[in-house]
């Protein structure tokens, strides 16, 4: 039986830092001899003195503790997902302050205490505090994603308001990333946030990227965009992209190996057909709807659910009110993941979108 | 044949604001030629000097990019609903 085991982040430095490995055994204590024979060091903490599991850790079959079900009898199938939570100091998995704020959320079936837990756990990286990246944080910091990096190198201008609701009025002339932190220290005082005032650039995406788990994209330029693309895939992470332009906007997730924003588009346009940001309209609901759905897909994949977007870009059309989607698939000639790629390291992102290609204006 | 072209809001000023309109053509090609007849601009704004489709706009055949299928001479039916996806990105957020 092949089933799917979630590492929590304490334990995955035993994993080579993988969230999910696979497991097999038809039951809990053969899944428990496997993961020893194969993540030695994590088998030691899975074996207290006796050589049974340690009282500290909770084993969970599809989100039900095991001690609820045949304990380490409890039979496994195929596509199970198994989960080793250690209980955290204070003897319990969620304070009852926790249990109460997330009790919408965890009467969910699918997601329950263990997917709580999975949440406080998590790490995402959301790059830009803008119309995209607002209502993305908010809603990841409500849910309990315990630490959110958040890459902002702009200071908030008064013209921003009208839809970057991480911000304040107050706020005008701050760095985003402080008055984002503020905010989010007011929703939610479980979540802690890692500020990066910078730009996101060839010398640190990398460094910064890999210490997350989910990287959602939340920009408003193509280089940068290409930029956290080629950083998520060479650091092996999960890359949800959103963009939006007049009233229209689009949505997808792009999981290493199968395809990336260049399979998508193998190049943005040149940059003299690119209208800048500042001079285009928008009302903010539109990054409103694509945040939040970016946010969503964070979500799913942090918690294992459902379909992820994945394979599909999702388009939405605000004026028809529609939403429709068109398939997404790895290019075997892709440059960065394809049969022969080119592109092993970040390299100059400038000159990516300055290709002479003839074009009118776009607006 | 008849099919559907679904316009992106970034081309809708050169369809007279239409999100879809219809065009003719047994193949994409003759579709894009049909397109430029109607809408004169269009086809400039899919495709570059030598005719090929420009790299940051996708064609979708019934929701598969024509670049997996047959490119320019993927054949079309009756029916057959034609996307045209532009990246986007600069939506005035920053």
């Amino acid at each position: 039986m092949a089933v799917t085991v979630y590492i929590p982040a304490p334990f995955r430095r035993l994993t080579n830092n993988r969230s999910y490995v696979e497991g097999h055994g038809q039951t809990v204590a053969e899944l428990l001899d496997d993961l020893k024979a194969r993540y030695p060091a994590l088998g030691d903490m899975l074996q207290g003195e006796g050589g049974d599991l340690p009282s500290h850790i909770s084993i969970y079959v599809n989100n039900q503790e095991i001690h609820s079900l045949q304990g380490e009898a409890t039979p496994l199938k195929d596509g199970d997902e198994v989960a080793v939570i250690p209980v955290i100091a204070g003897g319990q998995d969620l304070t009852s302050e926790q249990m109460l704020r997330y009790s919408r959320q965890i009467m969910i079936p699918d997601v329950g205490v263990a997917g709580q837990r999975k949440l406080l756990d998590a790490r995402v990286l959301v790059v830009g505090a803008g119309g995209l990246g607002s209502p993305a944080a908010v809603y990841l910091a409500a849910a309990g994603v315990g630490t959110l990096g958040i890459v902002d190198s702009d200071e908030l201008d008064l013209s921003n308001l009208q839809r970057q609701i991480l911000h304040h009025t107050p706020d005008v002339g701050r760095p985003k990333v402080e008055s984002a932190q503020e905010t989010i220290a007011r929703y939610n005082p479980d979540v802690r946030v890692i500020p990066y005032r910078e730009r996101l650039d060839a010398a640190n995406a990398l460094e910064i990227v890999g210490q997350y788990d989910v990287v959602v994209g939340a920009v408003d330029n193509f280089d940068t965009r290409y930029l956290l693309n080629d950083a998520s895939y060479l650091a092996g992470k999960p890359y949800v992209d959103g963009g939006v332009f007049l009233f229209e906007g689009q949505v997808t997730v792009f999981i290493p190996g199968q395809g990336c924003y260049r399979c998508l588009f193998p190049a943005p346009p040149p940059a003299e057909v690119v209208p800048k940001p500042s001079q285009v309209g928008l009302l903010g609901t539109l990054p409103g709807v694509i945040g939040v759905i970016e946010a969503f897909e964070a979500l799913k994949l942090i918690l294992g659910l459902g379909e992820s977007l994945a394979g599909r870009l999702l388009i939405f059309d605000a004026l028809a009110m529609e939403f429709r989607q068109v398939r997404t698939r790895r290019d075997p000639q892709c440059p960065l993941c394809g049969d022969a790629p080119t592109i092993r390291e970040l390299g100059e992102y400038k000159a990516l979108s300055s290709s002479p290609l003839a074009g009118r204006d776009e607006g | 044949m008849s099919v559907t072209v679904r316009i992106p809001t970034a081309l809708r000023k050169i369809t007279a604001d239409q999100d879809r309109v219809s065009a003719d053509g047994g193949s994409l090609s003759e579709c894009i030629d049909a397109l430029e007849t109607s809408y004169p601009g269009l086809k400039e704004r899919l495709c570059d000097e030598s005719g090929e489709i420009r790299r940051f706009v996708n064609v979708y055949v019934n929701g598969e990019d024509v670049r997996f299928l047959q490119g320019l001479v993927t054949p079309l039916k009756d029916g057959d609903e034609v996307s045209i996806v532009p990246a986007v990105a600069g939506g005035g957020w920053a």
